[in-house]
């Protein structure tokens, strides 16, 4: 019976093979990093490491998991704003009452979305060039440090960019509470305000975000630990990018 | 820890406490866990004879009143399902152990790990301090179900109190986020060369669904707290009916709020959580049962499928808690074919488990495996048993027809305890016993270990099989009282007080078998370390000469083969990280 169960591949093999059982050759694949195969250490990294490109790869694979999650925060409050938009109740009279009226969107809020957009594309100059070959040659050889100044200058542009989109929106809470529209006045601007303030938190956060960029790229030395910081800063810069783009077409047509 | 050159011990504890080695951070879980659930079963307790003997008069308290019988429910399982169930087989052995598992010498993000254990201590810390502050506890139960969690209006805990529970359990979304997030990518990316996914030991695929799922589920309970927060202090009416009469007192809120929408969102996060607490069990029982039995684990790809099965269907079954909760009887169906869809893979594990140890008479040849049974597994055979024992009750509950009758009653908390609770308490204990080589250098005694298993397993079937039979009987959940009221229904509580007095002392009896493990925990930490060599005869990479501590000018491990390579004899096996000769039995 027990053989049946648990076949002793290994008695039977282990002079051929490890007993993978007919699956897969015994090729040892190198797994879990860029590999680790015949002559690709070129550059004679210590055992254990896995070449230039691992601690961004692990940065990346990181941001992108918390950011799911964030994902996840929003398809919750998003849920929300379609409940809440469907509910009522009856009245005394058999009367189907619904209180959502729709927030006006304030114009500036177009400008504010053009400005992040562009924030956009100049975030990702400044995460290109951080991989420029040339530029890293150049480094290396002592000629400068052409990767922090180009970098420097589209980030510094990213953060004014993202500073105005701030002031932005701040403009546009202004405006609503100077048309007596407050975050308590009616369900739908609960959501105006809930989804645009914890917007701007995320944004503030990646505002943080390019400030350490910036002051990683004049202080690090190593190339390897700016592209960390400046692509992760980038990539999440990104990701609220495409999330207030959704956001604001949700308040837009979805109200 | 880095190699200190402070000399103090004072200095050296200081450097431990605020070190980021992922060593320290495990042990900084386990004592959070530690902390909690002392406190959660000294409330159990309370509970218990307090339904038991309703006069009588607690100590340094008095008289417990109903509401404080409520703010007791509602720390208990507070503290059990986040600070306990989550954070020790989550956090706690993930950080412990799966770095050496999985052949590498650190987490991720070692900074970010010491921060999410820090914000977890000061969750727990907020969550304590609503004991201490005017009105007491919140009395809202773990999933502070509004309205009456959305307004001071409705009991005493729900003022302050109700508010540090919304923070204590923002901080610790934020620090599970955080601390998955890191045990996500150190799989991801920090795995040893040779350690292919399907290599993986079943512990790290069960870490790997909980943290999968703990990303998912933890920002949806974060946004609900936000959203619960601003109903309690920004005039919004999110889960609040237009209208609500609460304690005589009309709630003047804008909006169609229902309660039915915190549900939704709270189960949402509330059923994945479940499964955080429990899939790390699995998987370590799976490795346990294979280890001791020498068998290696039929299907074993299979295993891995079901453990992400088991992730992703416990994302869709949230709706079977809210079938007395005025759902949709075309969602209850829908939910209800969906969780007993998961009493597939569970049964595929189960089948698993048996099969594993199922005939299998063989004596690991070890020195410290003198018994066919040792103590972890032992601990493994118990958490397949209330696996099986709670879990027979589910398919019953996910019956929508069958759950009107019995959702509200002691029958839920017999389920919930015996397949959560026990079994997960039954993977923490399987794990400490079975790695203690590893985390205290010194095995534990094993006629100790023995006593605790025994009085442990008794103590908790006599306490929560009872339930089930007070629940068939109408006992209901969240009744502080059960006698000396009036009324047919009451005579019919009255009945069940044997039984009452029975679950009692059986909880009483399950608490203090928990001393000769505290016994033996202090009697082994008083004698010296042993130098040790693999015990148990494992086959996974944390047991590997040097894994624990990889000095970064080791030579980091490769591995070979996947785990619980064993000879039909039993006797000889293949290690992980060994060359493809299978290793002698050593020598005695």
């Amino acid at each position: 019976m027990p053989p049946t169960l648990t076949p002793p591949e290994i008695d039977r093999h282990h002079h051929i093979s490890d007993g993978n059982n007919g699956h897969k050759p015994p090729t040892d694949k190198r797994t879990g990093g860029n590999g680790d195969g015949d002559g690709d250490n070129w550059n004679n990294r210590p055992q254990g490491h896995r070449g230039p490109r691992e601690r961004l790869a692990q940065a990346r694979i990181g941001l992108f998991f918390a950011l799911g999650g964030d994902l996840m925060f929003f398809i919750a409050l998003v849920s929300v704003f379609f409940v809440t938009k469907a509910s009522g109740h009856f009245d005394a009279y058999s009367h189907f009452i619904n209180e959502w009226l729709p927030t006006a969107i304030p114009s500036i809020l177009w400008l504010n979305t053009a400005i992040l957009l562009l924030s956009s594309v100049t975030a990702e100059a400044a995460r290109r060039t951080m991989f420029r070959e040339h530029d890293a040659m150049d480094e290396w050889f002592g000629i400068g440090r052409p990767i922090t100044r180009r970098a420097t200058l589209w980030l510094s542009l990213t953060l004014l960019l993202g500073g105005f989109f701030l002031i932005g929106q701040w403009v546009a809470w202004d405006q609503l509470a100077a048309q007596h529209v407050f975050f308590r006045s009616n369900p739908s601007s609960h959501f105006f305000y809930l989804i645009t303030v914890t917007h701007a938190v995320h944004l503030f956060l990646g505002i943080v975000a390019l400030i350490a960029a910036l002051m990683i790229l004049q202080l690090s030395r190593s190339l390897s630990t700016r592209q960390v910081f400046v692509d992760t800063t980038v990539w999440y810069w990104h990701v609220m990018g495409i999330l207030w783009v959704f956001l604001f077409l949700l308040l837009v047509y979805g109200q | 820890m880095k190699p200190s050159t402070l000399r103090h011990p004072a200095r050296s504890l200081l450097h431990a406490i605020f070190s980021t080695h992922h060593r320290n951070v495990g042990f900084g879980y386990l004592a959070i866990s530690f902390i909690a659930v002392a406190i959660g079963t000294l409330l159990s307790l309370a509970m218990r004879l307090h339904l038991t003997w309703p006069a009588w008069h607690f100590p340094l308290h008095g008289l417990i009143l109903p509401e404080e019988y409520l703010a007791l429910v509602t720390m208990h399982g507070t503290l059990m399902l986040f600070f306990v169930l989550t954070v020790a087989p989550q956090s706690g052995f993930g950080n412990l152990i799966l770095p050496s598992q999985i052949g590498s010498r650190r987490m991720s993000f070692p900074r970010l790990n010491a921060l999410s254990m820090w914000l977890t201590a000061l969750a727990l810390a907020v969550l304590l301090a609503a004991f201490f502050v005017p009105g007491g506890a919140p009395m809202g139960g773990w999933t502070s179900l509004p309205p009456l969690s959305a307004t001071p209006l409705a009991g005493p805990g729900e003022g302050l109190g109700m508010d540090l529970w919304l923070a204590s359990i923002a901080i610790f979304c934020i620090a599970s986020t955080i601390s998955a997030t890191n045990t996500l990518t150190t799989i991801v990316k920090l795995r040893c060369n040779g350690m292919r996914w399907e290599r993986l030991p079943l512990t790290v695929w069960g870490w790997f669904t909980a943290a999968l799922l703990s990303v998912i589920a933890f920002s949806v309970l974060l946004a609900a707290i936000l959203l619960l927060f601003s109903d309690r202090h920004l005039h919004t009416g999110f889960f609040l009916p237009s209208n609500d009469l609460i304690n005589g007192v009309l709630l003047q809120h804008r909006g169609d709020g229902s309660p039915l929408l915190w549900l939704h969102l709270f189960w949402f996060f509330g059923h994945p959580e479940v499964y955080i607490a429990i899939l790390p069990g699995m998987g370590l029982t799976s490795m346990v049962l294979a280890n001791f039995s020498r068998r290696r684990i039929p299907g074993y790809r299979l295993m891995i499928l079901t453990t992400l099965l088991i992730g992703f269907l416990g994302i869709l079954v949230w709706g079977h808690h809210m079938f007395v909760a005025g759902l949709n009887p075309f969602a209850g169906t829908a939910f209800s074919i969906s969780t007993m869809a998961i009493a597939i893979p569970s049964f595929a594990k189960v089948v698993s488990w048996l099969t594993t140890v199922w005939g299998s008479h063989r004596t690991p040849s070890s020195a410290a495996a003198t018994s066919r049974f040792p103590t972890p597994m032992l601990f493994a055979l118990g958490f397949v048993s209330f696996f099986i024992a709670g879990g027979v009750s589910g398919p019953i509950l996910a019956q929508p027809i069958l759950d009107e009758y019995l959702h509200s009653t002691f029958f839920v908390v017999a389920h919930f305890h015996l397949i959560m609770s026990m079994a997960g308490l039954f993977g923490i204990f399987c794990a400490i016993y079975y790695w203690a080589p590893l985390l205290i250098h010194r095995t534990l005694s094993e006629p100790l270990g023995k006593l605790h298993f025994w009085g442990t397993l008794i103590g908790a079937y006599s306490t929560f099989l009872p339930m089930h039979f007070t629940g068939l009987a109408g006992e209901p959940r969240h009744y502080a009282q059960l006698n000396g009221l009036a009324g047919p229904g009451m005579t019919l509580l009255q009945s069940t007080m044997p039984l009452q007095r029975h679950i009692t002392i059986g909880a009483i009896g399950l608490a203090l078998a928990q001393l000769p493990f505290l016994l033996n925990l202090i009697l082994t930490l008083l004698r010296p370390a042993q130098p040790f060599d693999n015990p148990w005869n494992a086959t996974t990479l944390e047991w590997a000469p040097g894994s624990l501590n990889l000095h970064p000018s080791n030579q980091s491990p490769v591995v070979h083969r996947g785990p619980c390579q064993y000879t039909a004899s039993g006797e000889n096996f293949l290690t992980q990280w060994s060359e493809l000769t299978p290793s002698q039995p050593k020598p005695e």
